[in-house]
């Protein structure tokens, strides 16, 4: 590309790479410090920033295994924080395959049939994307409050309730699917129909299977979304056994109340698989679109 | 799966008859707890889905109906509701609707005059006897025998005790879970008067404290007053003006609205708050943006070794989860006990107060927004760039060109045009930023002299939030009409995207 190079070139890729070695050790330093916290005794911080003596208190808090305390009792850890990760979990999984239920069969409405209202659904959808649910907390609150009345099951403090509230958040996820069928001939469903199939019957035999990467990539998309969301879960979760690790991992850090090793090593414990399972989506995603896009 | 004829023509038919049956049962149930609202929405969805379902014409939405009804009841309901609940007095001190607070009323109780009892229940079979003990004269009384149960109100006779009852006390454990229950139950005495459990372990004459009458006013027995429900205010007054507990939801018009601009209390934080709001949203792209470009270039260098390396490591915040680099970032600027001022202290001897300066907290906010949004820009950045033909960088070389010149004449004007619409909705996303700021500062440290806290980092999205959910008296009714002044602020902005969105389409063409 660049055909002359100067003398200045030398200098300038020294002085780029010292500039990104400095940024890396930015990024890098919060997470190795971390490491280096959960495995530092006790909840402040001391005179080296590399632990002197390595503890596992504060693994052994994270994962709820009882510690002797002072006094020669044992103590139980008394944040729940594998059952805030269970119940985390839990909730993804159930609102993710809702999510998936819901946006593959408008993805397809919207991708292969005609039907009156359809341009102005698609503009509603991406309106609807643009407008936080922050700003409807206090109704989704009186909402479930609501509900609850009528059915406590489905009331406030109720993982049900909270995956029923993220059941609506599906626009991103149809647009995703649509564009997605778009890229898969038509001709293949209309074969099917010749066959004899039912238009359910192509969607569900034959379409779907074929879509399998994007459904695999939406459903882990939909479920991280879920474990990270906070705003919604903070406001319908009351009770410590039913957080979620999202709206749990903040008590760790009150002041008058300051568990600051416990939270590194609970941090390195949930913030793991989760990034992980982000890192695996975000490569599917690149693959599966272009093999998709490919196949057309 | 093969059906015989006669099963596969009916089954659909039935199956929908059933199905609305069941729909309408339930609904009718939710209506009679009094939530009519509910019932209502619930009436309209079966409906749609029972004709969505059984008309041929309606094919195309049969696929669509459960993910765009699921979308209009949990996202656009919500937000039209916001705007309601801004109309209304909606807080802790007025949670219930007319027809549960008077409820609430009516099941209020006062102690009358007349014998105190101790009670004690007493296995009888597998049912139960109340075993009452006149706490003056000594005088023992047994009721029926009562089946355990969900709660219902029912009245039960006493007679004086003959042969002593022979079963288990129950223990204190059972009845305190059974206390509901035992609170419905009204025991006739053989004197006629009738009493109702006061304690775990006490009954006595108790009377309902008001009776409704025909024009809607309580009377209260214990002194005779007159209780008339207030639809302004939304409380049953006494006939001094008094309010009493607990209120109920009203309308009360604009009044919310109009305080966010008239009431001096609201309005200057309000502003402040809207001011910082701007500013932070708009530092945060400008940040983000400017680093994640120059990151994308010098990603782009080919020139540069180790490229796949640096881009492993720049993208790594952006796969951590938001809550929890957030918290981190929280602890690590920990003034006493961070590591941030550990080393700051041990470099220039500086303990900064980065959580009680507005200035050093607001600073805070912004370096960590940007540790967690460049990676984004950075990724968005790379690509732009790519798509850009090397034969412009060859031309510009042969010309003599230096890299800045390469950047600000090439660079930045192709890419700047496709970015803009992410740029805008950054800039809403950041407007909203909730996570952020409820997370490392909570919005604190707080303007002084406020009527309702309010936060020097506070954005309008967790100022409303606080209304609400925090320290001052779940105020719903004020948050809510918050909310709605910033839906329009957000509507603004969003038209400003879609049009930068046509605009980058139409050059493509």
């Amino acid at each position: 590309m660049a055909i002359v190079i100067d003398k200045s070139q030398r200098w300038r890729v020294v002085a780029a790479h010292v500039f990104m070695i400095g940024l890396c050790a930015l990024v890098i330093f919060p997470l190795l410090i971390v490491v280096a916290i959960s495995l530092r005794p006790g909840n402040f911080a001391t005179g080296s920033l590399i632990p002197e003596t390595i503890s596992l208190e504060h693994w052994r808090f994270a994962l709820g295994i009882p510690t002797p305390g002072p006094d020669g009792q044992m103590i139980t850890p008394d944040l729940p924080v594998l059952r805030w990760l269970w119940n985390s979990v839990k909730v993804a999984t159930a609102s993710a395959t809702v999510a998936l239920f819901l946006s593959t069969t408008a993805a397809y409405a919207f991708a292969r049939m005609r039907f009156v209202g359809k341009k102005s659904a698609l503009l509603g959808l991406t309106l609807m994307q643009m407008f936080p649910t922050i700003l409807a907390l206090i109704a989704i609150h009186a909402i479930f409050s609501r509900i609850g009345h009528a059915f406590p099951l489905l009331g406030i403090d109720s993982h049900w309730a909270l995956v029923l509230a993220y059941s609506g958040g599906i626009a991103l996820h149809v647009w995703t699917i649509k564009g997605f069928y778009e890229t898969i001939p038509v001709e293949i469903e209309e074969a099917a129909i010749v066959d004899g199939a039912t238009p359910w019957q192509a969607f569900w035999r034959v379409l779907l299977p074929m879509s399998l990467p994007i459904l695999v990539v939406v459903f882990l998309l939909a479920f991280i979304g879920a474990i990270i969301e906070y705003p919604q879960a903070s406001v319908l979760l009351r009770t410590q056994p039913n957080l979620t690790l999202a709206v749990g991992s903040k008590q760790f850090l009150y002041t008058q109340k300051y568990l600051w090793g416990d939270f590194a090593a609970a941090a390195i414990l949930s913030g793991l698989p989760i990034s992980a399972v982000f890192i695996l989506a975000q490569r599917w995603m690149i693959s599966g679109l272009t093999s998709g896009a490919n196949k057309g | 799966m093969r059906m015989p004829k006669v099963l596969q023509r009916f089954l659909h038919p039935v199956l929908m008859i059933l199905v609305g049956l069941a729909g309408l049962l339930v609904v009718t149930q939710v209506y009679a707890t009094g939530e009519s609202l509910l019932a209502g929405i619930m009436l309209v969805t079966l409906a749609c889905f029972l004709w969505i379902y059984t008309s041929s014409k309606t094919y195309a939405y049969r696929y669509l109906f459960p993910g765009i009804g699921a979308a209009l009841i949990f996202v656009v309901f919500p937000m039209l509701y916001t705007i309601r609940i801004g109309f209304s007095n909606y807080s802790s001190k007025n949670l219930l609707n007319f027809q549960r607070s008077t409820q609430y009323l009516l099941e209020e109780t006062y102690r009358g005059e007349g014998a105190t009892y101790t009670s004690e229940l007493h296995a009888d079979g597998r049912r139960w006897r109340l075993r009452l003990e006149d706490a003056e004269s000594g005088k023992v009384f047994v009721s029926e025998p009562i089946t355990l149960g969900p709660e219902k109100p029912m009245t039960i006779k006493a007679e004086p005790l003959g042969i002593p009852l022979m079963g288990d006390e129950m223990p204190m454990k059972d009845l305190i879970e059974q206390q509901a229950f035992l609170k419905g139950i009204t025991v006739k005495m053989p004197d006629g008067n009738p009493v109702r459990m006061t304690g775990l372990r006490e009954f006595a004459p108790s009377k309902q404290q008001y009776t409704r009458n025909p024009d809607g006013s309580l009377t209260n027995h214990q002194d005779g007053s007159l209780l008339r429900p207030n639809m302004k205010t939304g409380f049953y007054e006494t006939p001094s003006g008094d309010p009493v507990d607990p209120g109920f939801q009203v309308d009360i018009g604009w009044k919310h609205y109009f305080s966010i601009f008239t009431d001096a209390a609201i309005r200057e934080p309000f502003l402040q708050i809207f001011v910082w709001t701007v500013t932070f949203a708009f530092l945060s792209v400008l940040f983000t943006v400017s680093l994640g470009m120059v990151l994308a270039v010098l990603l782009n260098w080919e020139a540069l070794r180790f490229r796949s390396v640096y881009r492993l490591m720049l993208f790594l915040p952006y796969a951590i989860p938001g809550f929890i680099s957030i918290l981190v970032f929280k602890g690590l600027f920990n003034a006493n006990f961070g590591e941030i001022n550990l080393i700051l202290h041990g470099l220039f001897g500086l303990k900064p107060s980065w959580f009680s300066d507005p200035f050093l907290a607001k600073s805070m906010i912004l370096i960590v927004n940007t540790w967690l949004g460049f990676p984004y820009m950075m990724v968005v950045c790379m690509g732009l760039i790519k798509a850009i033909p090397p034969d412009l960088y060859e031309a510009s070389a042969v010309a003599g060109a230096g890299p800045l010149t390469n950047f600000f004449k090439i660079t930045l004007p192709l890419v700047i045009r496709p970015l803009t619409p992410l740029l805008i909705s950054s800039f809403a996303f950041n407007f909203n930023n909730f996570v952020l700021i409820n997370l490392l500062t909570g919005g604190r440290p707080d303007i002084l002299n406020t009527s309702l806290p309010a936060g020097t980092t506070d954005l309008l999205a967790t100022y409303t939030y606080r209304i609400a959910f925090e320290d001052s008296g779940q105020q719903f009714g004020l948050a809510a009409a918050i909310s709605a002044v910033i839906f329009l602020m957000v509507a603004v902005i969003s038209i400003i995207q879609i049009r930068a969105t046509n605009i980058t389409q139409d050059d493509r063409r």
